[in-house]
């Protein structure tokens, strides 16, 4: 019992570390992306390939001038931020990060926790990721982010519904809500993205909009908006918004890989017949570049594409993926049940 | 024990953050304080082992319905506390009902059996799959009915919304 605890422990802040160290360095990665796609190449003088600039950033941001608007609130303006960091390391809780390991003959699972409804969590989580954003660009009592909170929340409220819509294809063939049981039903190369091209494709887009990533970051939309939800804020406070977005990002890596690409499974990695300890290391980097993936996948689309306009935004998200995804569960209902 | 404590917690966090949204001056306070007291119940579902309802609530209540409050209490700016003044018969009457509801509650859970929660075949009810059996076996009906009536809301929502365009 007391084992279990410590070792649910150690997970958690492990995990939570590496969530830390991934954002950190996407920051780079996606700096040295942008110099990729328009043929430069990125920051260079920090270390060999630049590779002491997140430090150096990170420094930064936390030695600048710490500077709250007068007519902000005091206590919601430090707030938001805050939450919006919280919420974005709270979901990496249900994620099963690879198959169970062995120490001194007992077994453990790589996940934090198993609960039943794991896919239900990750709902949860997100739908509460708004408030952060909206906090903060409400107390900044600002027009332009009070502006930006406003899109914010509208845009992740549209785009919740087809997300939801386009897993519960998912939940139907699986036949349950617990992410373990999800992963262990697509061994080997039975990936769900077989079976549910369309979901993949609706969550994906919605998994853009849900992290304020281009092409759908219209809530710090810069030509119109200044900064957008974030236009007050400096230092660390800043750094923080930035940061969360780089987290979520890997989180949403994580979660389509777990629920499309078949998490940390393989075609013939459970043939190999390893030892169960470097059986769980080699399944977790499978995961994790698979995550990679789409990081890359998110960059690219960043510096690829312009953004919408927000008219555009709001017809996509109502009237294309929401009929698409309503369609998708109707054709896997009549699949599944007639046996197809 | 140790969940003693927490309940302890949650209920002192639910009371406070109710009674908060009633004291607090500006809208937007109470509109964030009613959304931690949603989050304090979910807590007490947890406690049931009632995780599906918890988290449902979440959903629906913390992310979907308090964040539209939100939108409209930021979209309207209502910064100031304008509370529209009321009249002494409107107050009078407010405590009168206020406390007739109380007097009902006290007088329904008086005497009531808190035995009950302790049988052991109940905790496992609120588990997502008892629950969804339990709604499709025995409640289909009802169940169905619920949906339709979401449905004529929706309906009815979006026609109000058209009605310039009809």
């Amino acid at each position: 019992m007391v084992n279990a605890v410590v070792y649910k422990m150690i997970l958690a802040s492990g995990i939570l570390v590496l969530s830390l160290l991934v954002a950190m360095y996407s920051t780079l990665v996606e700096r040295k992306v942008a110099g990729w796609f328009q043929d430069r190449h990125g920051p260079n003088r920090a270390g060999p390939w630049g590779l002491l600039q997140p430090l150096a950033d990170g420094i930064k941001l936390f030695f600048k001038e710490e500077f709250m608007p007068n007519t902000a609130d005091k206590f919601l303006y430090i707030l938001g931020p805050s939450l919006t960091m919280l919420v974005a390391c709270l979901t990496s809780a249900v994620i099963p990060w690879g198959p169970d390991i062995v120490i001194n003959g007992e077994s453990y699972a790589l996940q934090v926790a198993d609960i039943n409804i794991g896919i239900l969590y990750i709902f949860a989580i997100v739908s509460v990721g708004v408030y952060g954003i909206m906090i903060g660009g409400w107390a900044s009592n600002n027009k332009y982010s009070l502006l930006g909170a406003v899109r914010a929340s509208s845009q992740m409220i549209s785009y919740e519904l087809a997300m939801s819509l386009s897993i519960i294809t998912i939940v139907m063939m699986t036949g349950s809500l617990s992410m373990r049981e999800i992963v262990n039903q697509q061994q080997g190369f039975n990936w769900n993205i077989w079976y549910q091209p369309l979901g993949f494709l609706i969550f994906l887009i919605c998994a853009f909009a849900e992290t304020n990533r281009a092409p759908f970051d219209l809530p710090e939309c810069e030509t119109e908006l200044v900064g957008g939800y974030h236009t007050e804020y400096s230092s660390m406070k800043l750094g923080f918004y930035l940061f969360a977005e780089y987290i979520n990002m890997f989180i949403s890596g994580a979660v389509m890989a777990t629920l499309f690409l078949g998490g940390y499974h393989f075609p013939g990695l459970d043939k190999l017949g390893l030892s169960p300890n470097v059986f769980a290391l080699v399944s977790f980097l499978v995961l994790f570049t698979k995550i990679t993936f789409f990081g890359f996948i998110f960059m690219w689309v960043r510096w690829t594409l312009p953004r919408f306009r927000y008219d555009q935004l709001m017809k996509l998200g109502w009237k294309s993926l929401m009929p698409l995804a309503i369609l998708n569960v109707l054709v896997t209902g009549v699949i599944i049940l007639f046996n197809l | 024990m140790f969940t003693k404590y927490i309940f302890i917690l949650l209920t002192v966090l639910a009371l406070y953050s109710g009674i908060m949204v009633l004291v607090s001056r500006k809208p937007i306070h109470s509109v964030l304080f009613l959304t931690l007291t949603f989050f304090a119940i979910a807590g007490h579902y947890v406690l049931l082992n009632a995780q599906f309802l918890a988290v449902v609530h979440v959903i629906v209540y913390a992310g979907a319905i308090m964040v539209l409050f939100l939108f409209t209490v930021m979209l309207l700016n209502l910064n100031k506390d304008e509370h529209s003044p009321k009249s002494r018969w409107a107050k009078l009457l407010a405590v009168i009902a206020g406390c007739m509801l109380m007097l009902t509650l006290i007088g329904i859970f008086r005497n009531y059996d808190l035995a009950v929660a302790y049988d052991p075949m109940m905790t496992q009810i609120g588990l997502v799959k008892n629950l969804g059996k339990i709604l499709y076996e025995n409640y289909l009906l009802p169940f169905e009915l619920s949906s339709i009536l979401f449905l004529t809301a929706m309906v009815g929502a979006v026609l109000l919304g058209k009605k310039e365009q009809l």
